[in-house]
């Protein structure tokens, strides 16, 4: 009925007046600067379900009112008692952990990386990624547990943010103002079991932007359809990352530090519960149907090839690009005495991506990216910051994965290789920690000295400096392990058994399409060619002779 | 003697032969798509039909075997020097001076020596160094043939070289059809089965008398 609708004229001036507001919101979000500044993360995703006899809105203990994020965690820790003991064990929480068979101390308090390089001494911007309240330097307290933070994972109304736990210089700090009060109480009794958001809210934007670093993760996972991930699928399946990263005690199956390469489910029994984040957890070692040819070779390989080699043909297909190459060397020119940036990439989803950034340097972004292939045994051997490397052995691997065909446990898998230029230590020949983050003299971000961002971020973790920085070309590897596509889309054989296929010259196996000594296709060829000529020679001189017999 | 049209190849042993024939044109096509050397068919669908193939051909083989045996035809394909050089000279020379074939076809002995020693080396050389490397290849992941890639290579090297020697044998077997009075008349015994043979009195009064069907 028309006149239950309101004049045109009326939605229109609406429109109006409500198109400044649309129009500043979308100008104040930058994809390029990090952490949650997508909208996307407003629209909750379904999470996962829970199963829950408890609403937690009907809690008294929730219903505030709350100063801040550690008075929510108190009032969570009353009634789940155990909940900040189980997850001071976690490396969320503790940011290093050591890895059992390397010995190596891994973890971001220790580790440096081919992004922005460090987060040891940058924590006042880097640990809004902590699962914490309030880490901006060494006198964070990691025994108190009100200081966890909660509802970062377990907020469901999407409305939760963390900003950078220090003031950085006027030139970062701009890109977080303006982003409304949370509202604890609302926050506090939305919780639920994490949802894709959840996690992604660092996850997908870890390296300093939406996709950066990994390839495999970024912010169309929170949406995403059933082309982009065959699990996550908001339509189908609709998996929440926790459906695979399993929990047990606040304690979750699948870090990159303590990879599982080869999954043989031992020890499992039916319907047993199992911690681990493996495609074989569910599909079993032998996930093709057994009753076809094809099956039998495909499950044959499930020995020696991942299963994300061939079933995630490409990684960052959800219109969001990932940076595959940065180069610190250019990073500080300035324009009128100010730093600034470029927007020289325009991804698939439309959104356009700074190629140039005065903090930064200049990046390569890449979309729809075959990974690289190669055995990983599940080990990677790090180079921390106390690794001596030789700068002319350049590209010097941050982390190489382990493995080998002769090895069992190694399967042929797809990484991401991330390939930066970025500053060491020319004296002592190992990687440094910049000074990036902080409103000082020494700050990068802001004075844009290497020099002095360098000098201090050593000398604030005690560590010696030679005092003289050079650039080293280093690589990353990230295994790629997400965006898992339909069956169909799964790689064809001849993608790898064919010469110029996507293994290269993966050494240590003989791949039939590929691999054959020259001599031999020589040989062969040459010997169908004189069986050939035999015959044609023998059947030509017969005809000749039969003629000749004829006209004599 | 007399020349008679003798029932030679019995219907297993041309149902025998023409499988054969197909299985190995569809293992030659597929294997050496598999091995890279064409593009035409597409990795998956050469890996299925090689390996059907090849394991129809291995059943195939086992019952051919069986019946050889069985039936004493076996016999047929001993080795021998008899008439051997002769039946070489002709087709080194007296087959462009328009000789006749040296051998004549017995019922005993439907080949000719060298025909006869052709088969024998494809039967006790060619056909177990393709099969039994085929079964290696096959089930590489049952002696670590995938953590291996020397030892698979050798494998893979026996069974394509077998693979290019069988071809070189197709070439020259159906060109020597070609040889003789015509093409036809060469193929036509592995159709119906007769061939005219030279028979002794005593085979021909034996096979008028108690084999009527395999003597026309």
């Amino acid at each position: 009925m028309p006149s239950r609708l309101p004049p045109t004229g009326v939605l229109l001036l609406a429109l109006l007046w409500l198109s400044p507001a649309l129009a500043s919101t979308t100008a104040d979000l930058d994809v390029d600067m990090n952490y949650r500044l997508d909208t996307l993360v407003e629209q909750p995703t379904s999470g996962r379900p829970g199963h829950s006899t408890a609403d937690h809105s009907k809690f008294t203990q929730l219903q505030g009112p709350f100063a801040d994020g550690p008075a929510v965690t108190k009032a969570c820790l009353e009634c789940h008692t155990e909940a900040g003991h189980q997850f001071q064990q976690n490396i969320h929480w503790t940011w290093s952990t050591v890895n059992e068979k390397t010995g190596q101390q891994l973890g971001k308090r220790h580790l440096v990386n081919n992004f922005c390089t460090n987060a040891r001494g940058n924590e006042g911007m880097c640990a809004q990624c902590h699962a914490g309240y309030g880490w901006k330097d060494d006198n964070f307290d990691f025994t108190d547990q009100s200081k966890i933070d909660c509802v970062v994972c377990h907020d469901r109304t999407g409305t939760y943010y963390k900003t950078p736990t220090s003031g950085g210089n006027k030139a970062c700090s701009v890109m977080f103002e303006g982003k409304q009060p949370i509202q604890w109480e609302k926050v506090a009794q939305s919780v639920g079991l994490p949802g894709r958001e959840n996690c992604g809210g660092c996850h997908f934007y870890g390296g300093g932007g939406d996709g950066v670093k990994h390839g495999d993760l970024d912010s169309s996972l929170i949406h995403p359809d059933h082309a982009l991930d065959v699990h996550m699928d908001e339509k189908g399946l609709g998996f929440a990352c926790t459906e695979c990263h399993v929990t047990t005690e606040h304690v979750w199956a699948g870090s990159r530090y303590q990879m599982d390469a080869r999954d043989l489910l031992e020890g499992h029994k039916p319907g047993q519960a199992r911690d681990a984040a493996s495609c074989e957890s569910c599909h079993s070692t032998a996930p093709h149907a057994n009753n076809s040819i094809e099956g039998i070779k495909l499950n044959d390989h499930v020995k020696r090839v991942a299963c994300q080699t061939c079933h995630i043909p490409e990684y960052a297909r959800g219109g969001v690009a990932t940076k595959v190459d940065w180069d610190w060397r250019t990073a500080g020119r300035l324009r009128d005495g100010e730093g600034y940036k470029e927007k020289g990439y325009t991804q698939g989803n439309g959104e356009h991506r700074a190629t140039y950034k005065s903090i930064k340097g200049s990046f390569v972004y890449g979309e729809n990216l075959q990974p690289e292939y190669g055995w990983f045994n599940g080990e990677m051997l790090y180079t921390t910051i106390d690794t001596v490397f030789d700068p002319t052995q350049a590209p010097i691997a941050i982390n190489q994965y382990q493995g080998e065909a002769s090895d069992p446990e190694a399967r042929i898998w797809p990484f991401k290789p991330m390939h930066t230029v970025q500053p060491f230590d020319k004296g002592n020949n190992t990687l440094v920690y910049m000074h990036l983050w902080g409103d000082d003299a020494d700050a990068f971000w802001g004075n844009y000295n290497f020099e002095r961002a360098i000098a201090r971020g050593m000398s604030d973790a005690g560590l010696p400096y030679s005092g003289e920085h050079g650039f080293v070309e280093t690589v990353s590897y990230w295994p790629i392990t997400h965006m898992v596509a339909p069956s169909e889309q799964a790689l064809e054989c001849q993608e790898c058994h064919a010469k110029d296929g996507r293994l290269g010259a993966l050494p240590g196996v003989y791949l039939p399409g590929r691999d054959s000594p020259k001599w031999l296709d020589l040989f062969g060829l040459a010997l169908i060619a004189a069986t050939l000529l035999g015959v044609l020679g023998h059947a030509l001189i017969r005809l000749i002779a039969r003629n000749r017999r004829a006209h004599s | 003697m007399s020349k008679r049209r003798v029932l030679i190849f019995t219907r297993f042993e041309r149902l025998w032969h023409w499988s054969q024939m197909a299985l190995i044109m569809t293992l030659l096509v597929t294997g050496f798509a598999v091995h890279g050397l064409h593009q035409a068919i597409g990795f998956e669908v050469a890996v299925t039909w090689h390996t059907a193939a090849a394991l129809a051909l291995l059943l195939l083989w086992a019952f051919a075997t069986f019946w050889l045996f069985t039936t004493g035809t076996w016999r047929h394909f001993l080795p021998t020097q008899k008439g051997l050089w002769s039946v070489a000279r002709y087709y080194a020379f007296g087959i462009f001076k328009g000789e006749h074939h040296p051998y004549k076809k017995l019922y005993r002995r439907k080949h000719n020596p060298l025909q006869a020693l052709a088969y024998l080396g494809l039967k006790v050389v060619l056909f177990p160094a393709i099969w039994i490397s085929g079964l290696l290849y096959l089930g590489y992941g049952l002696w670590g043939g995938a953590g291996s890639s020397e030892s698979l290579m050798w494998i893979a090297v026996v069974h394509t070289a077998a693979a290019f020697a069988i071809l070189a044998f197709v070439i020259t077997h159906v060109y020597l059809l070609t040889t003789g009075h015509s093409f036809r008349e060469h193929v036509m015994p592995m159709v119906n089965g007769f061939d005219e043979v030279e028979l002794t009195p005593e085979e021909e009064a034996y096979l008028e008398h108690d084999e009527p069907g395999k003597i026309r």
